[in-house]
């Protein structure tokens, strides 16, 4: 029987390389797997960690290095995902988040960052000061399946359960 | 190994073997204008078979070439999209002009007519 997780959280921070995106979305599914997602959930995660991970690489810090901290937390079935830098921020947030704005055009950014983090995860919330820094925090509640709850996958397993 | 692909009578296919993100789409970009530049495709497919995971920036790799591609008066599709994949296209509304294609269709097409020129030429 699988011993269920209430509550947990861990921290991650590693400078602004875009080689490291692929570890921190990796590093945050593997936290996000012991509440048993979907790979549909999964990948809807790693999907809106690498857009915000991506943004505080190529446009909270742009080519200067810094330290990029993503906080995770798990309460009950629910995920909550902190990305922040201390890079230059966001002039206008309301501006940033309409789909298909970009700062950037001409580097082929397609300005679809905060869309999909707003439609792959359950809530998505920016706060960024000018000059200090930008925290995105999102929320997605994990679906779990009640019906692998009590019941041994194998024999074997039953037997050693 | 990023990408492989395959030309023949101006068809290009690039088969993209990674994970598509900020960091690995630089290198594919580089290495799609290289061949696309070599070989003046009249067609470029984007198999994306092999493709586990893709964030946005696989959508300003694919329009971007779809520009270039453009300019030397090609056409540009994508081809085995994974639900994830399609999800992220849709949003951006990219498949309107770039569609999805049935490659292994595709393929069979360009066998069959193979064969045929086989048949006329004996």
């Amino acid at each position: 029987m699988r011993n269920k997780i209430t509550d947990n959280n861990m921290k991650l921070e590693f400078i602004s390389k875009s080689n490291n995106e692929a570890f921190a979305r990796i590093s945050v599914a593997a936290f996000v797997s012991q509440l048993d997602p979907t790979i549909e959930e999964l990948s809807d995660i790693k999907t809106a960690v690498s857009e915000a991970v991506t943004n505080s690489i190529v446009h909270g810090y742009e080519e200067k290095q810094g330290i990029v901290t993503i906080i995770c937390k798990i309460h009950e079935n629910e995920i909550f995902i902190q990305v922040s830098d201390n890079g230059k921020g966001i002039e206008n947030i309301e501006m940033a988040k309409q789909p298909l704005y970009t700062t950037k055009p001409n580097l082929e950014r397609s300005g679809m960052g905060f869309t999909i983090m707003e439609s792959f995860m359950d809530e998505l919330n920016i706060e960024s000061i000018l000059g200090i820094g930008t925290k995105v925090t999102m929320r997605k509640k994990i679906k779990q399946t009640e019906d692998d709850e009590d019941i041994p996958v194998t024999l074997e397993e039953a037997l050693r359960g | 190994m990023q990408m492989n692909y395959y030309e023949k009578d101006k068809l290009l296919i690039f088969k993209i073997m990674e994970e598509i993100d900020e960091f690995s789409v630089k290198e594919l970009r580089r290495k799609a204008d290289y061949e696309i530049e070599r070989f003046m495709p009249r067609e470029v497919i984007f198999d994306f078979d092999c493709v586990t995971f893709m964030d946005s920036a696989g959508i300003g790799m694919i329009i971007g070439r779809y520009k270039q591609v453009g300019i030397i008066g090609g056409v540009t599709e994508v081809a085995n999209l994974s639900n994830s994949v399609k999800r992220i296209f849709r949003m951006s509304g990219m498949l309107k002009i770039i569609p999805e294609i049935d490659l292994k269709e595709r393929l069979k097409d360009i066998e069959s007519k193979e064969n045929s020129k086989e048949v006329i030429n004996l």
